[in-house]
């Protein structure tokens, strides 16, 4: 829906293209409204909104078909990766982007996510992370941190009881498939700046064939955090001293210290694993 | 048109590398080959148009999957080992989402994973073709041929109010052309089918006529492309709102009613003049064929009636043939599971006895003769109960 721009005027923010103007179903202050509008700002400036195909997790952000303009499969529970993987062996001209939250990614998706970083596949994968299971109430994930308190851990996670935070974008950064990963948030205005560049750069990957590109979000949730939104952003700061922003891997810029993972002979600006899976 | 054509090049069947053996006998065609039934059906697949498998090593089906781990890049096609069943069974979602011809495979356990997806997949209406080439249960059970998996792909498999269609094949000829058919049925009506094959079907190895058929292509007008010059499309199972999901499974209501209708299939042999008769599906009605010959051979008259069709069960034909039999005879490899909608069809016009095997173990056909011989003389002229001996 346009607005008509007054003579003289310039429009300096406006609703992208493939932002769908609706209401969303999520609560007052939470993240996944902020990621939607990247999301849609990164593929609509990449010309890609009739090319995408992207896949819909399981938890909160299970709607965003009714807010992102894009061709949408819906996904099992922890399933985007492997989706995704079969778009994109039979559609290769496609623009593939899962998105996914920590519980769908982290939790019971772990073996999708891995296999499809390790295969190298050339999709794109958010990864949006607010430390709890929203949807069903405010349940521990496995990202969720040490002493945070939800309905799950209701004396607050321990490390000898529920084990440790999972950091699963490091994790998948020592997969030599992995063209690109790394984390942003949208704790502030030059943050959200950041992970939309972030978000930029994957897709422009992706458009390269250059391998599996993960980019993670830190975001807030309010009602299962317990908090007012204003003090969910200042616990984000928190959450953000453990899960730290930045790039962790970028193999297609510099060569980057071989992982441990990867074969002593394969340099680290090579082309990546998944690359043989591009044209398939 | 983009949506149903995927970017792989699709084969026909005088494309192939000489290289398979299958494929260089079909540019000759109607050559007989002995085949594993395993490679038989990858073959089938692929001459029917496969645009994509996904697999994972299991024991009894893994030929299956070598097959096309070979094949499918000599055609240009998408083949890949996933990390477990339930990886196999979302790839061949996320592909078949997009109108691609998508197969995968497996055997029982990996079945059971790829329930979750089946369900999806059914709520979704994405069609893809599933090969379970049953071995022993339940658990990790066994390594031998089994029917046992029947409740599963015929009951319901994952959650939710849904069918699919399962078919039986009792060769592998039968087998090959019940490929390119489950394709057609997967299409045609928007749903995942089955093929429920076993042990013996995928490990034996047969002379079997390389016949083969490539469904016409449809025209989908809701796989997904990219939305360039339309409107999104979604391809979903959610439907938050009890109203809207009500009106959803009204709508795979009506249309599991029509492929009950329309898709029913079986086959009888010496039934004509039978008074007794086998009801035994896929491995079990090779053992049961050898039976009724020698029931024959004894002097009874026995036929065979083998439900092709699982779901929709033959019901209708059942009913009828139970009209003019004195009794029936179950034969399945497992503890006895068809027999139940057996009985269900027949509403207890006649005696239907069982017989069956389990654990990998297959009944010979002498134990097969000597219950008929039970069944025979239990059978028997129906008597008037009215007035007789309290």
């Amino acid at each position: 829906m346009s607005v008509a721009i007054p003579p003289g005027a310039r429009l300096i923010f406006g609703r992208p293209e493939l932002l769908v103007d609706r209401t969303t179903s999520y609560c007052p202050g939470c993240g996944h409204g902020v990621v939607h509008r990247l999301v849609a700002e990164v593929l609509g400036e990449l010309g890609l909104g009739g090319k995408t195909i992207a896949v819909a997790p399981v938890g909160c952000a299970v709607f965003a078909y009714e807010y992102i303009a894009v061709d949408f499969v819906e996904a099992p529970h922890g399933r985007a990766p492997a989706v995704g993987t079969g778009i994109r062996r039979v559609r290769p001209d496609a623009f593939v982007l899962t998105y996914q939250g920590d519980g769908d990614l982290a939790a019971i998706g772990t073996a999708e996510i891995v296999h499809a970083a390790a295969r190298g596949e050339n999709i794109t994968a958010v990864f949006v992370n607010n430390g709890i299971y929203g949807m069903t109430g405010g349940q521990m994930a496995p990202t969720t941190l040490i002493g945070q308190r939800s309905t799950s851990s209701p004396g607050g996670r321990e490390a000898g009881l529920h084990g440790y935070p999972v950091p699963m974008t490091e994790m998948l950064a020592i997969l030599p498939g992995v063209v690109f990963a790394a984390r942003g948030s949208v704790v502030d205005a030059p943050s959200i700046g950041r992970a939309k560049a972030y978000l930029r750069r994957a897709a422009e990957l992706q458009l390269a064939r250059k391998g599996f590109a993960i980019v993670e979000i830190l975001s807030n949730c309010p009602v299962g955090w317990g908090m007012t939104p204003q003090a969910s952003i200042e616990r984000l700061k928190e959450v953000a001293t453990v899960y730290k922003p930045g790039v962790i891997v970028d193999r297609a810029k510099e060569p980057a210290p071989a992982p441990a993972a990867a074969p002593a002979a394969a340099p680290a600006d090579a082309e990546p694993a998944g690359e043989p899976a591009a044209g398939r | 048109m983009t949506a149903t054509m995927p970017a792989a090049p699709r084969a026909t069947g005088g494309t192939a590398p000489a290289t398979a053996p299958a494929a260089h006998a079909a540019r000759h065609r109607v050559q007989r080959v002995l085949m594993k039934g395993n490679e038989a059906m990858a073959e089938a697949a692929i001459q029917a148009g496969c645009d994509a498998y996904f697999g994972y090593p299991i024991t009894p089906q893994a030929e299956l999957l070598e097959w096309m781990a070979k094949r499918m890049p000599e055609e240009g096609r998408a083949f890949v080992q996933a990390e477990s069943e339930l990886g196999a069974i979302n790839m061949a979602l996320g592909a078949a989402a997009t109108g691609a011809r998508v197969l995968v495979s497996s055997s029982s356990p990996g079945i059971s994973l790829m329930a979750e997806a089946m369900s999806y997949m059914a709520g979704s209406e994405v069609p893809v073709v599933l090969i379970n080439v049953m071995r022993g249960g339940p658990g990790l059970g066994s390594i031998g041929p089994s029917q046992s998996d029947y409740f599963q792909a015929v009951k319901g498999h994952g959650h939710g109010d849904y069918r699919v269609p399962v078919l039986a094949p009792a060769s592998i000829t039968e087998a090959m052309a019940l490929v390119a058919d489950a394709f057609e049925l997967a299409e045609r009506y928007r749903t995942p089918v089955i093929i429920l094959a076993d042990g013996i079907l995928g490990q034996a190895m047969e002379p079997v006529e390389l016949r083969f058929r490539t469904p016409e292509r449809v025209d989908f007008d809701w796989a997904l492309s990219g939305a360039d010059g339309r409107p999104p499309r979604v391809v979903r199972s959610l439907h938050l709102k009890p109203e809207d999901l009500e009106v959803h499974n009204r709508h795979l209501q009506a249309k599991f009613a029509a492929i009950a209708g329309r898709e029913v299939r079986s086959a009888g042999e010496h039934l004509e003049d039978a008074d007794l008769a086998i009801v035994a599906y896929g491995t079990a009605a090779r053992v049961a064929r050898t039976a009724v010959a020698r029931a024959r051979e004894a002097g009874l008259r026995v036929g065979l009636f083998r439900p092709i069709t699982l779901w929709p069960f033959p019901s209708g034909a059942l009913a009828e043939l139970a009209g003019r039999v004195r009794g029936l005879l179950v034969v399945e490899l497992s503890a006895g599971q068809m027999v139940e909608d057996v009985r269900l069809a027949v509403e207890g016009r006649v005696p239907v006895a069982f017989d069956g095997r389990t654990g990998g173990m297959v009944p010979t056909p002498g134990e097969v003769l000597a219950a008929l011989r039970a069944l025979d003389e239990t059978a028997g002229p129906r008597r008037a109960v009215e007035g007789g001996a309290r």
